[in-house]
């Protein structure tokens, strides 16, 4: 996403003057599907919408009966809160999606593909329409796309306000027109997707990072990053820094230069202090400070997938979505755990009764808690809660609703406590944004 | 996903009334075109989304029937869709709904505040329309904007980094141009 900075980019002239589009000429002129399946394998390109999933593993898996269909679908649902790089990409830089879709879809043998984007996201769904009529003005969407025999339809589909349909089956349930349920998986998608055909469901930064991996090659792509974590990703930095932004980092970079450099976040807003970040969107769990910069044996934490899960839940997170969320020391734990479980009870779609049940009583009991009125067995009753809902649903929503209860708990249980001990101390409904309510936890001294 | 909107009674007179205009019947039938044969279900979301700019901003039940007829679907099949998205309003709005968010990052960073502003400014709670009809507030979840944060909705219109200043100039302009705002306007996107 280098040239998202270039004015006019949005426009396809000034794309296309930028070396747009060259790799669905490489793709299309010079390589068999199989060939950029086996690039993008290369590069190691793992799932960016928050999962981590190997892309080119996915797309192996993706079943190819004779006479059937195949469809490529671009989740562009992004509602994990804290997130917003999909929406910067495709307004910046719609082109660079469109030309990703091409690209994949020839890998996948795909002649109709969609781009799932949010509801909300109205206006730049009608600036991904423009990039698209224009890839159709030019012949690089329609029928036999540089004479290659290559077909390809490209369609922009919109949503209508449910978290729920960025979880893949429930986003194909809702492009059919349906209720956002997520379905049973096994069938995968590779297998029963779309009109119970072959799909593939990938993110936007995934679709994305296609293009720069066919133009230089799967080996180049691996070459950046650290490890397992290859590449580039965007951070949707918000909260209390001082530069909230989407930023692309080379993946290995040190999560205390990210937050603390002025080239990134340019470290807490007004001279405050860290309390703590949730690292990858709102499903992940919480860091308290000491966690953040290091990982609990010392060493440095990175911004990849495995030094940000390193130490597992217990001392640890997820590189998620991206979703960068940063707390400074004003900010209340109990308070803003609530507003999650808020958030996880609006969205649940209630097909499942753990989760349908399990978020409504997580948020009832921490709205309790949280305005003084709760009592010192209802943490552990929300521990018991987040426990039986996690692993017991269909999909996701019922782990993400409960992992971040569970890490609330295990980092900042004095800070539960304090709500039911002082309760006098958090009548007041804005506790917590003028002044601490408590230091920040130091470090655990280990004997 | 929970609608706490209370859906109206069908009104087998009014249903007779309704049909959408010419310009939106054919973006419809365009819309269709994008699926295979027998798929036209799929233009659910955005033909209700169309329906919504057709019927004063909200989706009675008897527009939902009308619908159900343009798709060739079951009247149930629209209603359990159109209850299930939170952009769908089953009962009238105001012609702006501001949509204010109210998690994580925008919560940190004063979203409460500006709810109280607004309903202060507007006399109104959370919910509740203007009695001239003019402003719906809304407080909903995450809408993608957290580096902006706080922020607000208005139809196609995404308000961002919102101060009293801006709210005021916000609320001013929209008095002024008294029309309907909807997520399907056109104008938000190349002016931005």
């Amino acid at each position: 996403m280098a040239k998202d900075h270039v004015p006019g980019i949005r426009s396809y002239d000034v794309y296309r003057a930028n070396g747009g589009y060259a790799s669905v000429e490489k793709a299309l002129k010079t390589m068999s599907p199989e060939a950029v399946t086996e690039e993008v394998k290369k590069s190691g390109l793992r799932g960016r919408g928050g999962a981590g999933f190997p892309t080119g593993m996915k797309w192996s898996f993706l079943a190819k009966p004779e006479g059937v269909p195949r469809y490529l679908v671009c989740n562009a649902d992004e509602s994990e809160p804290g997130t917003f790089k999909d929406r910067y990409l495709m307004e910046r830089i719609p082109h660079l999606l469109v030309e990703g879709m091409i690209t994949s879809s020839f890998a996948l043998g795909a002649n109709t593909s969609f781009i799932y984007i949010r509801g909300e996201y109205f206006y730049v769904s009608r600036i991904l329409e423009q990039a698209i009529a224009e890839a159709y003005a030019n012949g690089w969407l329609g029928k036999n796309i540089l004479g290659s025999g290559y077909d390809l339809d490209l369609y922009v589909q919109v949503g209508a306000g449910a978290y729920i349909c960025g979880e893949e089956t429930a986003l194909l349930e809702s492009l059919e027109g349906k209720r956002g349920n997520p379905r049973i998986k096994p069938p995968f998608p590779a297998v029963e997707g779309l009109y119970r055909c072959p799909t593939v469901v990938n993110n936007v930064e995934t679709i994305a990072a296609v293009v720069p991996i066919v133009n230089d090659g799967g080996e180049a792509y691996a070459a950046i990053g650290i490890g397992r974590s290859t590449g580039t990703k965007l951070i949707s930095a918000s909260g209390n820094i001082n530069k909230p932004g989407v930023y692309e980092i080379e993946l290995g970079l040190p999560v205390e230069e990210f937050l603390f450099s002025d080239e990134y976040c340019g470290g807490i807003a007004n001279g405050k202090r860290l309390k703590a970040c949730v690292p990858g969107g709102s499903s992940v769990p919480i860091l308290p400070e000491y966690l953040v910069c290091k990982t609990a044996t010392g060493d440095d934490r990175l911004m990849t997938y495995e030094s940000l899960s390193d130490g597992g839940f217990a001392t640890g997170s997820m590189l998620g979505s991206g979703g960068f969320i940063v707390y400074d020391e004003n900010q209340c734990v109990v308070r803003n755990t609530w507003n999650f479980s808020r958030f996880y009870r609006h969205e649940s779609c209630g097909q499942c009764s753990p989760c349908r049940e399990g978020t409504g009583w997580m948020e009832t009991v921490l709205r309790r808690l949280e305005k003084g009125m709760g009592n010192l067995d209802d943490i552990d009753l929300l521990v018991g809660v987040a426990k039986k809902i996690e692993g017991n649903t269909i999909c996701p929503l019922g782990d993400a609703a409960a992992w971040p209860v569970a890490a609330a708990i295990r980092h900042f249980r004095h800070e539960f406590e304090y709500h039911v001990l002082h309760a006098e101390k958090v009548k007041d409904p804005k506790h917590g944004h003028k002044e601490p309510i408590m230091p920040v936890k130091p470090a655990p001294v280990v004997a | 996903m929970s609608n706490e909107q209370g859906v109206k009674k069908f009104d087998p007179e009014k249903r007779k009334t309704i049909r959408f205009s010419e310009p939106a019947l054919e973006s419809i039938q365009k819309i269709i075109q994008r699926y295979p044969a027998g798929k036209q279900k799929s233009a659910m979301l955005p033909v209700l989304h169309i329906a919504q700019a057709e019927s004063d901003g909200w989706l009675s039940p008897e527009v939902l029937d009308y619908v159900a007829e343009i798709l060739g679907l079951l009247p149930v099949e629209v209603y359990e869709v159109a209850s299930f998205y939170s952009m769908y309003n089953l009962k009238p709005v105001g012609k702006c709904v501001l949509e204010v968010c109210q998690t994580s990052s925008c919560w940190t960073r004063g979203a409460e505040d500006v709810v109280e502003y607004i309903g202060k400014k507007l006399n109104i709670k959370a919910g509740e329309t203007t009695s001239d009809g003019m402003f719906t507030l809304k407080t909903v979840e995450c809408l993608g904007s957290c580096g902006t944060a706080p922020m607000l909705q208005c139809g196609a219109e995404y308000h961002e980094n919102l101060t009293e200043e801006r709210i005021d100039n916000l609320i001013e302009r929209y008095r002024k141009e008294d029309r309907r705002r909807n997520y399907t306007d056109l104008d938000f996107v190349n002016s931005n």
